[in-house]
C-alpha cells in the first residue's frame, strides 16, 4: 500500500465535517434532505443554501427539504455569525451537491449504458441521447453518500446558473405570517411547565437572604430553586410562573455594590489595556514636521443592546441526569461545549437542537436562557421546562455591544492627499461567544449556581475579521499609517457581539476624518476617497451611489437638508457598500432617504440579499440617531422600549438599494457591512446640514445642539 | 370564564387578572399571538376586539368576557390566506417574522376603515408597532399591495 496522502483541503465547511451523508440525503421517495449546520435567524440563509442545492442537482427547488440545525444530526459548522454562512455552509452544499450529482449519474450511466458526459438531467431525471430515462430517485441506496467528499466534482459555472442568482422566495415566510407555532417560544409538549429566573438587582450583588417557603405554596407552582445565588420558579401555568416570580423577588434582600462605569464611554481611556499596534506602514516619503495639515478627533459610542423583539426563551429537559434543550442559539455546538462542564455532565449527555427565535443580530440572550433553561431543568428533573425571560431581564441582561472611542490624527499634505495616518481603538472584546475549554464560562447563570464557574475575560475574533478592531485598518492607500488597538478585557457591563462588531465605530471615526480633509483640500468627498483607492470594486460602489442620488461633486446643504457619504468594504474582505444619507435638521435629526450601492459578489439570492441591506441600513439609522444601554454606577436601568426607544415606523427613511452581480467571483457575507457606512454617511449628512460634527453617538438632539453652541 | 376566540367559544381556568395574551396562547392554542413586551409597547401581540388593534399582553383576560377576540390565525388559512398574509409573502415582508402577525392585524383593522390607505396612514396605523429588524418598507409595500388586491 502507498502511503496514505495528506488530505486535501476541501471548501468550506466541508473541511471538518468531510463526510457527503452529513450534509444531504437523497431518497427515493423523489426528496432531497439537506442539513445545514447554520442556523436561521431571518437572514434568509436557508432559503440561499436550498438554491445552492437545487442547482448543483438539478432539481426542482421544492423537492429540497432543508432539517434545522440539531447537535446529533448536523455538520458542525460552529457559530452563524460574521456573515460567514454562504462561505462556509453555501460553499459546502456547493460541492457535496456537484458531487452527488457526480455520483447519481455514475449510476444512471450504467442504468442506461452511456457514459455520463452524454446524461442530462432535469428534475432529477436522468435521460440518455437515446431518449431513455432513469431518475435519481430509482438509483439512489443507503449508502450513496456514505463517503467522504474528494472536493473533485466541480460545481456548474456561473453562466449555467437559473436558480442561484434569483430572488427565489424565502421558505420560512409563509408560515410566519399564518401565526403557525414556528419560534422556541412556541414551543408546546403535553406535561410542559413554565419557569421564570430571579436574577439580582444588579450583576454583582450578593445574595443576602431569601424567603423560599410562601412561594411554594402559590397556586400552579410546581418548584422554587435556588442554587447558589440562582433563583428560579417553575409552575403548571405561565401567568402563574410571572406571579411567583414577583412574590420571590420581593423575598430576595440583597447587598448591591458600585461597580459600573461613568455613562461615558472615555472611561475606557482609564482602564488598562492590552494594547497591540495592528498595523504600520512607513512609505517611501516619511511625513516631515510642519509638512501639510494636521486633523486629529476623538469619536465615542455609547454600548448598544441587541434589543430582540421577543425576549430570550428556551426548552429544556434533564431525564436521569442527560440534557435535552431546544435553543435559538446561534452556537449550538459551541454552546454544548460550554453548557456541559456549567451542569457537569459529559458533553455526549447534552443534546441541543436549533429553533428560531426573534431576530438577534449578534450574540443576545439565547445562550443564556437556555442555560439558565437546563439549570433549572437539573433542579426539576423529568419534566420540560420552557423558560422565557421578561422584558426587562431582556434589557437588563443581556450581552451588550461594547461602548469606544477612537482617536484619529492625519496629516494632509499640501497634494491633498493623506501622507499620514494614526488611529488608537479603545473597547472591550466584541467576541464573548460560548466554546471556551479553559474552565472559565461566559453563560451568565454559571458564575451564579453554587458550583459556579469564574466569569471568562473578554476577547475578539482574531484579525483579519478582528473585533474591536474590524474595519480599523482603513482601506485606504495611505503612505503612512499606524494603528493600534487598545483591548479591555474586563467586562464591568456583561460584553459580546452585535452586527458589525467595532465596525460601525471604526468606520465613523474613519469616514467622518476623510469627509473634514476633503473640505480642507478643496476636493468633493467622493472624488477624495477614489483617490486614495486602487481596488476598481470599491470605486465602483462609489460611483454607482453617486449616480444613484444624483451626486453634485461637492453639493452643500440648504435649509437644514444635507446629504452625506459613507464607504467601507466589511472587514477590508467581504462586501462593499457606499451609501449616501439625506438629513433633516428640525426639532430633531431626521435622516429622510439612504441610497446605497452594494458589492458581494456572486449574488446567491437577489431579494434576501436586498432585504438585509434594507433592514441593516434601517437598523443602523436607529442604532446612530437613539441607541443607548442607560446604566448608573450600580444597575442597568433600561427596562422596557420607552428606556431604549428604536426607529418606529414614522421615522423610517426612504431607502433604495442597487446590487452590483459579480456572478464570476465568490459570494461573501452581506448582513453586517452596511452599519459603519450608514454612520459615517449621518454624521458627514449633518455636517453639510448644520456645519457642526458630532462625534459622540447616538447623534442625540442634545448633542447636537451643544455641539453648535 | 368564557371567551369568544375567532367564533370559537372556550371555558378557560385561568384568575381574572391573567393577560388575555397567556390565555390566547397557552388555552386556545393561538401562538402566533406574540409575547414582546407585557407592556403594550410592541405589539406583537395585538389582536382585533370589536373592531379595535388591541395589545392583548395589556388587558385581562376578565375584560373580554364575552366579546369577540379575532387572532391572526382567524382571518387566513394556508389554503385561504387573508390578502394581507398573501401580500406580506409576494412582498417578502418579513426578515425573523416575529412582528409580523401582531402588524397584519393592526393593518386589518386600518383597511377594514380605510380601503386606500396613504403611506404616512400606514405608518401612522402602525405606530404602536415595533420591528427590529428593518422590515418596515417592505411592511408599508405590503400593505398597500393587500388594500389594492381588496379593492379589486
Amino acid at each position: 500500500m502507498a502511503e496514505t496522502p495528506a488530505k486535501r483541503k476541501l471548501p468550506g465547511s466541508l473541511e471538518i465535517n468531510r463526510q457527503l451523508s452529513q450534509w444531504l440525503t437523497i431518497n427515493k421517495d423523489g426528496s432531497v434532505d439537506m442539513r445545514p449546520g447554520k442556523i436561521e435567524i431571518g437572514q434568509g440563509i436557508l432559503t440561499a443554501v436550498r438554491q445552492i442545492v437545487a442547482e448543483e442537482l438539478d432539481v426542482n427547488i421544492e423537492r429540497v427539504k432543508v432539517t434545522a440545525a440539531s447537535t446529533p444530526t448536523s455538520p458542525n459548522e460552529g457559530t452563524t455569525s460574521g456573515s460567514r454562512s454562504i462561505e462556509e455552509s453555501g460553499i459546502a452544499f456547493r460541492f457535496a451537491a456537484a458531487e452527488a450529482r457526480e455520483l447519481l449519474l455514475a449510476r444512471a450511466g450504467v442504468k442506461l449504458g452511456v457514459s455520463i458526459e452524454q446524461l442530462t438531467v432535469s428534475d432529477g431525471v436522468v435521460k440518455a441521447p437515446s431518449g431513455a430515462t432513469v431518475s435519481y430517485w430509482d438509483v439512489t441506496s443507503d449508502d450513496l453518500l456514505q463517503r467522504e467528499a474528494t472536493g473533485e466534482a466541480k460545481p456548474k459555472s456561473h453562466t449555467q446558473h437559473k436558480v442561484v442568482g434569483t430572488g427565489a422566495k424565502r421558505i420560512d415566510i409563509p408560515a410566519k405570517v399564518l401565526g403557525k407555532p414556528v419560534y422556541v417560544q412556541d414551543m408546546e409538549t403535553a406535561g410542559l411547565v413554565h419557569a421564570r429566573v430571579v436574577r439580582p438587582p444588579s450583576q454583582f450583588a450578593e445574595l443576602l437572604s431569601v424567603d423560599l417557603d410562601d412561594v411554594k405554596k402559590m397556586p400552579g407552582v410546581v418548584a422554587v430553586v435556588r442554587d447558589g445565588r440562582f433563583l428560579a420558579v417553575v409552575a403548571e401555568r405561565e401567568e402563574q410562573a410571572i406571579r411567583a416570580q414577583a412574590r420571590l423577588k420581593r423575598n430576595a434582600k440583597w447587598k448591591e455594590v458600585a461597580q459600573l462605569p461613568e455613562f461615558n464611554p472615555r472611561y475606557l481611556l482609564s482602564r488598562t489595556p492590552k494594547t497591540e499596534v495592528i498595523s504600520e506602514k512607513k512609505g517611501d516619503a516619511p511625513v516631515k514636521a510642519n509638512e501639510g495639515k494636521e486633523f486629529s478627533a476623538e469619536y465615542t459610542r455609547q454600548f448598544l443592546a441587541h434589543a430582540s423583539l421577543a425576549p430570550s426563551c428556551a426548552v429544556a429537559r434533564c431525564d436521569n441526569g442527560k440534557y435535552t434543550v431546544w435553543t435559538h442559539s446561534q452556537s449550538i455546538y459551541p454552546l454544548r461545549v460550554e453548557l456541559a462542564p456549567a451542569l457537569g455532565v459529559p458533553e455526549e449527555d447534552v443534546v441541543l437542537h436549533h429553533m428560531e427565535g426573534a431576530g438577534c443580530y449578534g450574540q443576545n440572550a439565547a445562550d443564556f436562557v437556555a442555560t439558565d433553561a437546563a439549570v433549572i431543568a437539573r433542579a426539576v428533573p423529568g419534566r420540560t421546562i420552557r423558560l422565557q425571560w421578561m422584558r426587562d431581564e431582556e434589557f437588563q441582561w443581556e450581552p451588550f455591544s461594547s461602548a469606544m472611542v477612537v482617536k484619529t490624527r492625519a496629516t494632509l499634505s499640501p497634494d491633498g492627499h493623506v501622507s499620514d495616518w494614526n488611529m488608537d481603538i479603545w473597547s472591550h472584546g466584541h467576541g464573548s461567544r460560548p466554546g471556551r475549554t479553559d474552565g472559565k464560562s461566559n453563560l451568565l447563570a454559571a458564575w451564579y449556581v453554587e458550583k459556579s464557574l469564574p466569569r471568562a475575560p473578554t476577547g475578539n475574533p482574531p484579525l483579519p475579521g478582528g473585533g474591536s478592531h474590524r474595519n480599523g485598518l482603513p482601506i485606504y492607500d495611505f503612505a503612512n499609517q499606524r494603528v493600534s488597538n487598545h483591548l479591555i478585557a474586563d467586562q464591568l457591563l456583561c460584553v459580546s457581539s452585535l452586527r458589525g462588531l467595532g465596525s460601525q465605530t471604526n468606520v465613523f471615526a474613519i469616514e467622518c476624518s476623510l469627509d473634514e480633509m476633503a473640505l480642507a483640500a478643496n476636493a468633493d468627498p467622493i472624488a477624495f476617497r477614489i483617490r486614495h483607492l486602487k481596488d476598481p470594486r470599491a470605486v465602483a460602489v462609489l460611483e454607482k451611489v453617486a449616480q444613484m442620488a444624483k451626486w453634485r461633486p461637492k453639493e452643500k446643504g440648504a435649509n437644514n437638508k444635507a446629504r452625506g457619504v459613507g464607504f467601507a468594504r466589511y472587514k477590508n474582505a467581504a462586501g462593499y457598500m457606499a451609501v449616501i444619507a439625506e438629513v433633516e435638521l428640525g426639532e430633531q435629526l431626521r435622516v429622510t432617504k439612504i441610497w446605497s450601492a452594494v458589492d458581494v459578489g456572486q449574488i446567491i439570492n437577489t431579494d434576501g440579499l436586498t432585504n438585509q441591506i434594507e433592514g441593516g441600513i434601517v437598523q443602523a439609522v436607529s442604532f446612530v440617531l437613539k441607541e443607548e444601554v442607560k446604566y448608573d454606577r450600580v444597575r442597568i436601568t433600561q427596562e422596557s422600549w420607552d428606556d431604549y426607544p428604536i426607529l418606529s415606523f414614522t421615522e423610517v427613511p426612504d431607502v433604495e438599494v442597487a446590487l452590483i452581480n459579480r456572478p464570476e467571483l465568490p459570494p461573501v457575507g452581506a448582513g453586517e457591512g452596511t452599519q459603519g457606512p450608514v454612520a459615517a454617511a449621518i454624521g458627514n449628512a449633518l455636517f453639510n446640514a448644520a456645519g457642526v460634527r458630532v462625534r459622540d453617538m447616538p447623534i442625540t438632539r442634545e448633542r447636537i445642539v451643544a455641539a453648535m453652541a | 370564564m368564557e371567551i369568544t376566540v375567532n367564533g370559537r367559544t372556550l371555558n378557560v381556568m385561568a384568575e381574572a387578572e391573567t393577560p388575555l395574551l397567556y390565555v390566547l396562547r397557552n388555552d386556545a392554542g393561538c401562538k402566533g399571538v406574540r409575547y414582546g413586551c407585557g407592556l403594550g409597547q410592541c405589539g406583537a401581540c395585538t389582536v382585533i376586539i370589536d373592531g379595535k388593534p388591541v395589545q392583548s399582553c395589556d388587558v385581562p383576560v376578565s375584560a373580554v368576557a364575552g366579546k369577540a377576540i379575532t387572532t391572526v390565525e382567524g382571518i387566513g388559512s394556508e389554503a385561504k390566506p387573508h390578502p394581507l398574509q398573501a401580500a406580506f409573502v409576494e412582498e417578502q415582508a418579513a426578515q425573523c417574522g416575529y412582528c409580523v402577525t401582531g402588524i397584519i392585524m393592526s393593518a386589518k383593522v386600518l383597511l377594514d376603515a380605510n380601503p386606500s390607505p396613504s403611506d404616512t396612514e400606514i405608518k401612522q396605523a402602525l405606530s404602536k408597532n415595533l420591528c427590529r429588524c428593518g422590515t418596515h418598507l417592505r411592511i408599508v409595500r405590503a400593505i398597500k399591495r393587500a388594500a389594492a388586491e381588496m379593492r379589486s
